[in-house]
Protein backbone atom coordinates (compact mmCIF):
# COMPACT_ATOMS: atom_id res chain seq x y z
CA UNK A 1 0.00 0.00 0.00
CA UNK A 2 1.73 3.56 -1.28
CA UNK A 3 2.17 5.78 1.88
CA UNK A 4 1.59 9.08 -0.73
CA UNK A 5 -1.89 9.85 -0.82
CA UNK A 6 -3.41 11.84 -3.99
CA UNK A 7 -4.95 14.59 -1.56
CA UNK A 8 -8.31 16.07 -2.55
CA UNK A 9 -8.45 19.86 -2.53
CA UNK A 10 -11.71 21.66 -1.75
CA UNK A 11 -12.93 21.68 -5.14
CA UNK A 12 -16.80 21.02 -5.86
CA UNK A 13 -18.71 18.40 -4.65
CA UNK A 14 -19.09 17.50 -8.49
CA UNK A 15 -15.89 17.17 -9.36
CA UNK A 16 -14.46 15.20 -6.38
CA UNK A 17 -13.91 11.55 -7.28
CA UNK A 18 -16.84 9.33 -6.02
CA UNK A 19 -16.17 6.33 -3.42
CA UNK A 20 -16.79 3.13 -5.17
CA UNK A 21 -19.87 1.02 -4.46
CA UNK A 22 -19.65 -1.61 -2.28
CA UNK A 23 -19.91 -5.00 -4.31
CA UNK A 24 -19.55 -3.00 -8.06
CA UNK A 25 -15.74 -3.64 -9.22
CA UNK A 26 -14.52 -6.20 -7.27
CA UNK A 27 -12.71 -7.67 -10.46
CA UNK A 28 -9.22 -6.76 -12.16
CA UNK A 29 -8.23 -3.28 -11.83
CA UNK A 30 -9.37 -1.28 -15.34
CA UNK A 31 -6.24 0.10 -17.37
CA UNK A 32 -7.06 3.76 -15.90
CA UNK A 33 -7.06 2.45 -12.63
CA UNK A 34 -3.66 0.30 -13.03
CA UNK A 35 -2.09 3.32 -14.74
CA UNK A 36 -3.26 5.41 -11.69
CA UNK A 37 -1.21 3.12 -9.57
CA UNK A 38 1.82 3.11 -11.45
CA UNK A 39 1.88 7.03 -11.21
CA UNK A 40 1.50 6.61 -7.56
CA UNK A 41 4.15 4.25 -7.19
CA UNK A 42 6.72 6.54 -8.97
CA UNK A 43 5.44 9.80 -6.79
CA UNK A 44 5.91 7.07 -3.65
CA UNK A 45 9.38 6.27 -5.12
CA UNK A 46 10.47 10.06 -5.35
CA UNK A 47 8.82 11.27 -2.13
CA UNK A 48 10.46 7.98 0.01
CA UNK A 49 13.71 9.94 -0.91
CA UNK A 50 13.25 13.17 -0.81
CA UNK A 51 10.26 14.08 1.22
CA UNK A 52 9.20 16.76 -1.10
CA UNK A 53 5.40 16.06 -0.84
CA UNK A 54 5.43 18.17 2.73
CA UNK A 55 6.95 21.17 0.94
CA UNK A 56 4.55 20.84 -1.56
CA UNK A 57 1.35 20.71 0.33
CA UNK A 58 2.85 23.36 2.74
CA UNK A 59 2.58 25.68 -0.33
CA UNK A 60 0.00 24.71 -2.54
CA UNK A 61 -2.39 24.48 0.59
CA UNK A 62 -2.06 27.17 2.86
CA UNK A 63 -4.87 29.13 2.96
CA UNK A 64 -5.05 32.69 1.11
CA UNK A 65 -7.13 35.25 3.28
CA UNK A 66 -10.14 35.92 1.86
CA UNK A 67 -11.08 39.09 -0.16
CA UNK A 68 -8.06 39.02 -2.00
CA UNK A 69 -9.05 40.44 -5.27
CA UNK A 70 -6.77 40.97 -8.80
CA UNK A 71 -4.49 43.10 -7.41
CA UNK A 72 -2.93 40.11 -5.49
CA UNK A 73 -2.36 38.37 -8.89
CA UNK A 74 0.48 41.34 -9.86
CA UNK A 75 3.43 39.69 -8.13
CA UNK A 76 2.80 36.46 -9.67
CA UNK A 77 2.53 38.18 -13.31
CA UNK A 78 5.55 39.71 -12.59
CA UNK A 79 7.12 36.56 -12.42
CA UNK A 80 5.89 34.85 -15.34
CA UNK A 81 6.92 37.77 -16.84
CA UNK A 82 10.70 37.21 -15.95
CA UNK A 83 9.53 33.66 -16.58
CA UNK A 84 8.85 34.47 -20.48
CA UNK A 85 11.72 36.67 -21.01
CA UNK A 86 14.23 33.84 -19.81
CA UNK A 87 12.68 31.76 -22.52
CA UNK A 88 12.59 34.13 -25.50
CA UNK A 89 16.30 34.88 -24.02
CA UNK A 90 17.11 31.35 -24.25
CA UNK A 91 16.28 31.13 -27.99
CA UNK A 92 17.69 34.55 -28.81
CA UNK A 93 21.05 33.49 -27.07
CA UNK A 94 21.29 30.34 -29.60
CA UNK A 95 21.39 33.34 -32.59
CA UNK A 96 23.12 36.05 -30.80
CA UNK A 97 26.93 36.67 -30.95
CA UNK A 98 28.18 39.03 -28.63
CA UNK A 99 30.97 40.14 -30.56
CA UNK A 100 31.36 44.21 -32.27
CA UNK A 101 31.76 42.96 -35.28
CA UNK A 102 29.67 40.05 -35.66
CA UNK A 103 26.12 41.36 -33.03
CA UNK A 104 24.63 43.37 -35.43
CA UNK A 105 24.13 40.73 -38.14
CA UNK A 106 23.45 38.61 -35.69
CA UNK A 107 20.60 40.10 -34.71
CA UNK A 108 19.99 41.31 -38.17
CA UNK A 109 19.97 37.53 -38.79
CA UNK A 110 17.37 36.53 -36.00
CA UNK A 111 15.05 39.37 -37.30
CA UNK A 112 15.16 38.75 -41.40
CA UNK A 113 16.18 35.17 -41.52
CA UNK A 114 15.69 32.74 -38.19
CA UNK A 115 12.12 31.08 -38.03
CA UNK A 116 9.71 33.36 -36.04
CA UNK A 117 12.83 35.49 -35.33
CA UNK A 118 11.36 38.94 -35.57
CA UNK A 119 8.40 37.42 -32.86
CA UNK A 120 10.38 36.31 -30.74
CA UNK A 121 12.79 39.39 -30.41
CA UNK A 122 9.75 41.73 -30.15
CA UNK A 123 8.39 39.00 -27.28
CA UNK A 124 11.85 39.70 -25.64
CA UNK A 125 11.79 43.66 -26.04
CA UNK A 126 8.05 44.74 -25.28
CA UNK A 127 8.43 41.50 -22.52
CA UNK A 128 10.72 43.94 -20.46
CA UNK A 129 8.33 46.58 -20.35
CA UNK A 130 4.97 44.31 -19.14
CA UNK A 131 7.70 43.44 -16.93
CA UNK A 132 8.95 46.60 -15.39
CA UNK A 133 5.03 48.51 -16.00
CA UNK A 134 3.81 44.88 -13.49
CA UNK A 135 6.73 45.35 -11.44
CA UNK A 136 5.78 49.06 -10.44
CA UNK A 137 2.30 48.19 -10.81
CA UNK A 138 3.13 44.89 -7.64
CA UNK A 139 5.13 47.77 -5.49
CA UNK A 140 2.53 50.74 -5.96
CA UNK A 141 -0.08 47.55 -4.48
CA UNK A 142 1.86 47.06 -1.27
CA UNK A 143 2.54 50.54 -0.86
CA UNK A 144 -0.78 51.51 -0.71
CA UNK A 145 -1.91 48.42 1.58
CA UNK A 146 1.17 48.67 3.67
CA UNK A 147 1.76 45.26 3.22
CA UNK A 148 5.51 46.02 3.63
CA UNK A 149 4.80 46.49 7.11
CA UNK A 150 5.45 43.88 10.23
CA UNK A 151 6.00 41.17 9.49
CA UNK A 152 7.14 41.43 5.92
CA UNK A 153 9.63 44.28 6.20
CA UNK A 154 12.55 41.66 4.93
CA UNK A 155 10.18 40.71 1.53
CA UNK A 156 9.73 44.42 1.10
CA UNK A 157 13.44 45.11 1.06
CA UNK A 158 14.22 41.66 -1.17
CA UNK A 159 11.05 43.22 -3.72
CA UNK A 160 13.12 46.61 -4.08
CA UNK A 161 16.42 44.75 -4.85
CA UNK A 162 14.62 42.84 -7.47
CA UNK A 163 13.39 45.86 -9.11
CA UNK A 164 17.12 47.56 -9.30
CA UNK A 165 17.32 44.16 -10.84
CA UNK A 166 15.32 44.46 -12.85
CA UNK A 167 16.19 47.93 -14.17
CA UNK A 168 19.64 46.50 -14.71
CA UNK A 169 18.48 43.70 -16.73
CA UNK A 170 16.92 46.37 -18.94
CA UNK A 171 20.02 49.24 -18.77
CA UNK A 172 22.48 45.68 -20.18
CA UNK A 173 20.01 44.54 -22.28
CA UNK A 174 19.58 47.92 -24.57
CA UNK A 175 22.98 47.89 -25.79
CA UNK A 176 22.94 43.77 -27.21
CA UNK A 177 21.25 44.95 -30.48
CA UNK A 178 24.91 47.08 -31.46
CA UNK A 179 22.68 49.69 -32.96
CA UNK A 180 23.34 52.97 -33.19
CA UNK A 181 20.06 54.04 -30.48
CA UNK A 182 22.15 50.89 -28.47
CA UNK A 183 25.42 52.28 -28.88
CA UNK A 184 25.29 56.04 -28.09
CA UNK A 185 22.08 55.12 -25.17
CA UNK A 186 24.81 53.36 -23.52
CA UNK A 187 27.75 55.49 -23.76
CA UNK A 188 25.50 58.04 -22.56
CA UNK A 189 24.35 55.97 -19.67
CA UNK A 190 27.37 54.25 -18.54
CA UNK A 191 29.00 57.85 -18.73
CA UNK A 192 25.98 58.87 -15.86
CA UNK A 193 27.31 56.33 -13.62
CA UNK A 194 30.70 57.25 -13.27
CA UNK A 195 29.52 60.82 -12.54
CA UNK A 196 28.43 58.47 -8.77
CA UNK A 197 30.13 59.13 -5.68
CA UNK A 198 33.01 57.08 -4.73
CA UNK A 199 32.36 54.23 -6.81
CA UNK A 200 30.84 55.77 -9.78
CA UNK A 201 34.27 55.62 -11.60
CA UNK A 202 35.19 52.52 -10.84
CA UNK A 203 31.37 51.05 -12.02
CA UNK A 204 31.81 52.59 -15.06
CA UNK A 205 35.21 50.99 -15.95
CA UNK A 206 33.80 47.32 -14.67
CA UNK A 207 30.94 48.44 -17.24
CA UNK A 208 33.38 49.34 -19.68
CA UNK A 209 35.76 46.43 -19.00
CA UNK A 210 38.08 49.65 -19.14
CA UNK A 211 38.80 53.29 -19.21
CA UNK A 212 37.20 53.15 -22.73
CA UNK A 213 34.26 51.10 -24.55
CA UNK A 214 35.97 48.76 -26.52
CA UNK A 215 35.78 45.20 -27.79
CA UNK A 216 35.18 43.45 -24.33
CA UNK A 217 32.63 46.19 -23.79
CA UNK A 218 29.80 43.79 -25.28
CA UNK A 219 30.44 40.46 -24.23
CA UNK A 220 30.66 42.20 -20.47
CA UNK A 221 26.87 43.32 -20.63
CA UNK A 222 26.04 40.10 -22.34
CA UNK A 223 27.59 38.08 -19.84
CA UNK A 224 25.80 40.63 -17.14
CA UNK A 225 22.47 40.54 -19.27
CA UNK A 226 22.19 36.47 -19.22
CA UNK A 227 24.38 35.19 -16.43
CA UNK A 228 25.08 37.30 -13.21
CA UNK A 229 21.30 39.60 -13.38
CA UNK A 230 19.10 36.68 -14.22
CA UNK A 231 20.61 34.52 -11.41
CA UNK A 232 20.12 36.87 -9.03
CA UNK A 233 16.79 38.04 -9.83
CA UNK A 234 15.78 34.07 -9.68
CA UNK A 235 17.56 33.69 -6.35
CA UNK A 236 15.84 36.45 -4.94
CA UNK A 237 12.32 35.28 -6.29
CA UNK A 238 12.58 31.74 -4.94
CA UNK A 239 13.62 33.70 -1.20
CA UNK A 240 10.71 36.68 -1.99
CA UNK A 241 7.90 33.58 -2.73
CA UNK A 242 9.59 31.01 0.22
CA UNK A 243 8.51 34.41 2.88
CA UNK A 244 4.95 35.20 0.90
CA UNK A 245 4.16 31.63 2.20
CA UNK A 246 6.03 31.90 5.31
CA UNK A 247 4.61 34.75 6.18
CA UNK A 248 1.10 34.55 3.97
CA UNK A 249 -0.22 36.45 1.62
CA UNK A 250 -1.65 40.45 2.86
CA UNK A 251 -5.54 40.76 3.61
CA UNK A 252 -6.75 44.01 2.10
CA UNK A 253 -5.98 46.58 4.73
CA UNK A 254 -9.89 47.18 5.48
CA UNK A 255 -11.17 43.95 5.98
CA UNK A 256 -11.70 42.69 9.37
CA UNK A 257 -12.74 39.01 10.67
CA UNK A 258 -15.86 38.78 11.07
CA UNK A 259 -16.68 36.77 14.08
CA UNK A 260 -14.11 36.31 17.15
CA UNK A 261 -14.48 32.59 16.22
CA UNK A 262 -12.60 30.20 18.43
CA UNK A 263 -9.50 29.02 16.54
CA UNK A 264 -8.31 25.70 16.57
CA UNK A 265 -4.93 24.49 17.57
CA UNK A 266 -3.66 23.60 14.04
CA UNK A 267 -5.58 26.58 12.27
CA UNK A 268 -2.92 28.95 13.81
CA UNK B 1 4.48 49.10 16.52
CA UNK B 2 4.87 47.75 19.61
CA UNK B 3 4.74 44.32 21.19
CA UNK B 4 0.81 44.50 21.72
CA UNK B 5 0.53 45.97 17.84
CA UNK B 6 2.51 43.21 16.51
CA UNK B 7 0.69 40.40 18.75
CA UNK B 8 -3.06 41.80 17.73
CA UNK B 9 -2.19 42.15 14.10
CA UNK B 10 -0.95 38.17 14.15
CA UNK B 11 -3.97 37.08 15.70
CA UNK B 12 -6.08 39.34 13.34
CA UNK B 13 -4.16 37.96 10.33
CA UNK B 14 -4.52 34.28 12.18
CA UNK B 15 -8.15 34.62 11.93
CA UNK B 16 -8.34 36.09 8.71
CA UNK B 17 -6.40 33.44 7.21
CA UNK B 18 -8.51 30.81 8.70
CA UNK B 19 -11.47 31.98 7.20
CA UNK B 20 -9.70 32.01 4.06
CA UNK B 21 -9.38 29.69 0.81
CA UNK B 22 -6.94 27.55 -0.38
CA UNK B 23 -4.32 28.74 -2.38
CA UNK B 24 -4.24 25.90 -4.73
CA UNK B 25 -6.50 25.75 -6.53
CA UNK B 26 -8.56 29.62 -6.11
CA UNK B 27 -4.92 31.33 -5.91
CA UNK B 28 -3.80 29.65 -8.41
CA UNK B 29 -6.44 30.30 -11.06
CA UNK B 30 -6.87 33.88 -10.87
CA UNK B 31 -2.86 33.58 -11.29
CA UNK B 32 -3.09 31.59 -14.24
CA UNK B 33 -5.35 34.01 -16.01
CA UNK B 34 -3.49 36.62 -14.94
CA UNK B 35 -0.61 34.85 -16.58
CA UNK B 36 -2.54 34.26 -19.88
CA UNK B 37 -3.69 38.31 -20.00
CA UNK B 38 0.12 38.61 -19.35
CA UNK B 39 1.38 36.76 -22.47
CA UNK B 40 -1.08 38.08 -24.50
CA UNK B 41 -0.58 41.33 -24.06
CA UNK B 42 2.98 40.65 -24.79
CA UNK B 43 2.75 38.23 -27.59
CA UNK B 44 0.09 41.31 -29.08
CA UNK B 45 2.32 43.77 -28.34
CA UNK B 46 5.08 42.19 -30.24
CA UNK B 47 3.03 40.98 -33.17
CA UNK B 48 1.72 44.86 -33.70
CA UNK B 49 4.88 47.06 -32.45
CA UNK B 50 7.27 44.39 -33.69
CA UNK B 51 11.34 44.85 -33.14
CA UNK B 52 12.84 47.46 -35.32
CA UNK B 53 16.73 47.60 -35.67
CA UNK B 54 18.00 50.80 -36.56
CA UNK B 55 21.33 51.55 -38.41
CA UNK B 56 24.25 49.88 -37.35
CA UNK B 57 26.19 51.29 -34.42
CA UNK B 58 29.33 53.46 -35.52
CA UNK B 59 31.52 55.26 -33.31
CA UNK B 60 32.52 57.90 -35.66
CA UNK B 61 29.34 59.42 -36.86
CA UNK B 62 26.51 60.12 -33.86
CA UNK B 63 23.57 59.84 -36.21
CA UNK B 64 21.34 58.82 -33.60
CA UNK B 65 20.07 60.45 -30.42
CA UNK B 66 21.24 59.19 -27.06
CA UNK B 67 18.11 58.28 -26.04
CA UNK B 68 16.84 55.37 -23.24
CA UNK B 69 14.15 53.03 -23.09
CA UNK B 70 11.17 55.13 -22.52
CA UNK B 71 11.45 53.85 -18.38
CA UNK B 72 14.23 55.53 -17.37
CA UNK B 73 13.06 58.66 -19.41
CA UNK B 74 12.48 60.37 -15.67
CA UNK B 75 15.85 59.57 -14.54
CA UNK B 76 17.27 61.30 -17.87
CA UNK B 77 14.64 64.50 -17.01
CA UNK B 78 15.79 65.02 -13.66
CA UNK B 79 19.26 65.52 -15.25
CA UNK B 80 17.60 68.23 -17.62
CA UNK B 81 16.19 69.79 -14.63
CA UNK B 82 18.72 70.53 -12.45
CA UNK B 83 21.31 72.21 -14.63
CA UNK B 84 24.43 73.78 -12.75
CA UNK B 85 27.64 71.22 -13.25
CA UNK B 86 28.14 71.51 -9.59
CA UNK B 87 24.93 69.67 -9.13
CA UNK B 88 24.99 67.42 -12.45
CA UNK B 89 26.62 64.64 -9.75
CA UNK B 90 23.70 65.28 -7.48
CA UNK B 91 21.26 64.79 -10.57
CA UNK B 92 23.14 61.25 -11.59
CA UNK B 93 23.57 59.57 -8.50
CA UNK B 94 22.57 61.49 -5.69
CA UNK B 95 18.95 61.88 -6.20
CA UNK B 96 18.30 58.79 -7.32
CA UNK B 97 20.53 56.89 -4.73
CA UNK B 98 18.44 58.77 -2.48
CA UNK B 99 15.38 57.78 -3.66
CA UNK B 100 16.80 54.04 -3.68
CA UNK B 101 17.72 53.96 -0.13
CA UNK B 102 14.68 55.82 0.85
CA UNK B 103 12.47 52.84 -0.89
CA UNK B 104 14.74 49.86 1.09
CA UNK B 105 14.10 51.53 3.97
CA UNK B 106 10.25 52.04 4.14
CA UNK B 107 9.32 50.15 6.59
CA UNK B 108 12.06 50.47 8.68
CA UNK B 109 10.93 54.43 9.19
CA UNK B 110 7.29 53.78 8.11
CA UNK B 111 6.32 51.78 11.43
CA UNK B 112 2.90 52.33 12.19
CA UNK B 113 0.24 50.08 12.29
CA UNK B 114 -2.00 51.39 10.40
CA UNK B 115 -2.40 49.72 7.15
CA UNK B 116 -5.70 51.48 5.40
CA UNK B 117 -4.62 53.80 2.82
CA UNK B 118 -7.10 56.77 3.95
CA UNK B 119 -5.83 56.44 7.70
CA UNK B 120 -2.47 56.74 6.14
CA UNK B 121 -2.11 60.65 4.57
CA UNK B 122 0.99 61.48 4.57
CA UNK B 123 2.52 57.68 3.09
CA UNK B 124 -0.62 57.80 0.82
CA UNK B 125 -0.17 61.22 -0.50
CA UNK B 126 3.69 60.43 -0.86
CA UNK B 127 2.99 57.58 -3.07
CA UNK B 128 0.37 59.64 -4.90
CA UNK B 129 2.89 62.61 -5.69
CA UNK B 130 5.70 60.57 -6.43
CA UNK B 131 3.49 58.18 -9.59
CA UNK B 132 2.17 62.26 -10.67
CA UNK B 133 6.43 63.23 -10.59
CA UNK B 134 7.53 60.32 -12.35
CA UNK B 135 4.57 60.38 -15.13
CA UNK B 136 5.17 63.83 -15.91
CA UNK B 137 9.03 63.68 -16.05
CA UNK B 138 8.07 60.14 -18.32
CA UNK B 139 5.78 62.60 -20.53
CA UNK B 140 8.51 65.26 -20.31
CA UNK B 141 11.41 62.72 -21.37
CA UNK B 142 8.84 61.44 -24.11
CA UNK B 143 8.35 64.77 -25.70
CA UNK B 144 11.83 66.09 -25.81
CA UNK B 145 11.92 68.18 -29.02
CA UNK B 146 13.55 66.41 -31.80
CA UNK B 147 17.05 67.29 -31.87
CA UNK B 148 18.39 66.23 -35.59
CA UNK B 149 18.06 69.48 -37.03
CA UNK B 150 19.50 72.84 -36.59
CA UNK B 151 17.51 75.33 -38.54
CA UNK B 152 19.44 78.70 -38.23
CA UNK B 153 21.17 81.60 -40.97
CA UNK B 154 25.04 81.52 -41.05
CA UNK B 155 27.10 84.48 -39.94
CA UNK B 156 26.90 87.02 -42.99
CA UNK B 157 30.21 87.86 -42.73
CA UNK B 158 31.27 84.07 -44.06
CA UNK B 159 32.15 83.41 -47.35
CA UNK B 160 33.32 80.80 -49.55
CA UNK B 161 35.07 77.96 -47.95
CA UNK B 162 34.37 79.33 -44.84
CA UNK B 163 30.80 79.71 -45.53
CA UNK B 164 31.27 75.45 -46.67
CA UNK B 165 32.44 74.72 -43.57
CA UNK B 166 30.32 76.07 -41.23
CA UNK B 167 27.41 74.61 -43.63
CA UNK B 168 29.19 71.09 -42.97
CA UNK B 169 29.62 71.52 -39.23
CA UNK B 170 25.89 72.42 -38.69
CA UNK B 171 25.18 69.31 -39.90
CA UNK B 172 27.79 67.31 -38.33
CA UNK B 173 26.98 69.12 -34.97
CA UNK B 174 23.01 68.04 -35.70
CA UNK B 175 23.63 64.84 -36.60
CA UNK B 176 25.59 63.99 -33.60
CA UNK B 177 22.72 64.46 -31.64
CA UNK B 178 23.92 67.24 -29.41
CA UNK B 179 21.09 69.27 -29.24
CA UNK B 180 19.08 66.28 -26.91
CA UNK B 181 21.20 67.90 -24.33
CA UNK B 182 22.27 71.25 -25.73
CA UNK B 183 20.66 74.38 -26.64
CA UNK B 184 21.55 76.00 -29.96
CA UNK B 185 19.40 79.42 -31.00
CA UNK B 186 15.79 78.20 -30.77
CA UNK B 187 17.03 74.70 -31.49
CA UNK B 188 17.13 72.10 -29.20
CA UNK B 189 16.65 71.07 -25.49
CA UNK B 190 17.26 72.79 -22.56
CA UNK B 191 20.00 70.85 -21.11
CA UNK B 192 21.44 68.61 -18.70
CA UNK B 193 24.09 70.11 -21.10
CA UNK B 194 24.58 74.00 -20.92
CA UNK B 195 23.02 76.56 -23.84
CA UNK B 196 25.89 76.66 -26.62
CA UNK B 197 24.07 79.78 -28.46
CA UNK B 198 26.84 81.59 -27.74
CA UNK B 199 29.39 79.22 -26.59
CA UNK B 200 32.60 80.94 -28.55
CA UNK B 201 32.36 84.29 -26.87
CA UNK B 202 33.32 82.04 -23.41
CA UNK B 203 35.42 79.17 -25.21
CA UNK B 204 37.88 80.05 -28.23
CA UNK B 205 37.84 76.94 -30.50
CA UNK B 206 41.01 75.17 -29.21
CA UNK B 207 39.06 74.99 -26.31
CA UNK B 208 35.77 73.84 -27.59
CA UNK B 209 37.88 71.34 -29.68
CA UNK B 210 40.00 69.88 -26.54
CA UNK B 211 36.46 69.89 -24.24
CA UNK B 212 34.49 67.74 -27.69
CA UNK B 213 37.87 65.55 -27.13
CA UNK B 214 37.70 65.50 -23.11
CA UNK B 215 33.96 66.85 -22.12
CA UNK B 216 32.74 66.17 -18.33
CA UNK B 217 30.38 62.81 -17.90
CA UNK B 218 27.77 62.42 -19.03
CA UNK B 219 29.02 64.23 -22.66
CA UNK B 220 30.03 61.42 -25.04
CA UNK B 221 33.76 62.28 -26.40
CA UNK B 222 34.74 63.01 -29.98
CA UNK B 223 38.28 61.89 -30.17
CA UNK B 224 37.40 59.03 -32.26
CA UNK B 225 35.76 61.15 -34.74
CA UNK B 226 38.58 63.71 -34.66
CA UNK B 227 41.08 60.49 -35.25
CA UNK B 228 39.04 59.25 -38.24
CA UNK B 229 37.62 61.61 -39.54
CA UNK B 230 39.42 64.99 -38.85
CA UNK B 231 37.40 67.12 -41.37
CA UNK B 232 34.34 66.38 -39.88
CA UNK B 233 35.93 67.14 -36.17
CA UNK B 234 37.38 70.55 -37.57
CA UNK B 235 33.75 71.50 -39.26
CA UNK B 236 32.19 71.13 -36.06
CA UNK B 237 35.19 73.33 -34.21
CA UNK B 238 34.15 75.66 -36.62
CA UNK B 239 30.59 75.66 -36.68
CA UNK B 240 30.31 75.74 -32.57
CA UNK B 241 33.10 78.78 -32.87
CA UNK B 242 30.88 80.61 -34.65
CA UNK B 243 28.14 81.12 -32.07
CA UNK B 244 29.09 84.22 -30.69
Amino acid sequence: MPRFRIPTPTVPAALQPKPKRPGSAQGPATPAEQAAEGGIHVVDWIDERTSLSGGLRWMMFRKVPKGTNWFYTLGSATMFAFLSQAVTGIFLAMYYDPSPTRAYESVRYIVNDAFLGEFVRGMHRWGSTVMVILVFLHMARTFFFGAYKYPRELNWVIGVALLILTMAMSFTGYLLPFDQRAYWATIVGVNINGTGPLVGPYLSDFLRAGPEFGATTLSRFYAIHMMLVPGLIAALIGAHLYLVAKLGTTAPPWLRAKTETKLDEDEV
Amino acid sequence: MNQLEKEQYLREYAQLKAQGKPFFPYAIAKDSAMAVITLAVIIIMSIVLGAELGPKADPTTTTYVPRPEWYFFFLFEVLRIIKPPEYVPMATIGVPTLCMILLFLLPFYDRGAERRPERRPIATTAGILTIFAMAYLTFLGANAGSPNEIDMAPPSDLKGAALTEWNEGRLVVAQSGCLACHQIGENGNHGPGPRLTDIARNLPAAAIAETLRNPTAPMPSFERLAQEEPEKFDAMVAFLGSLK
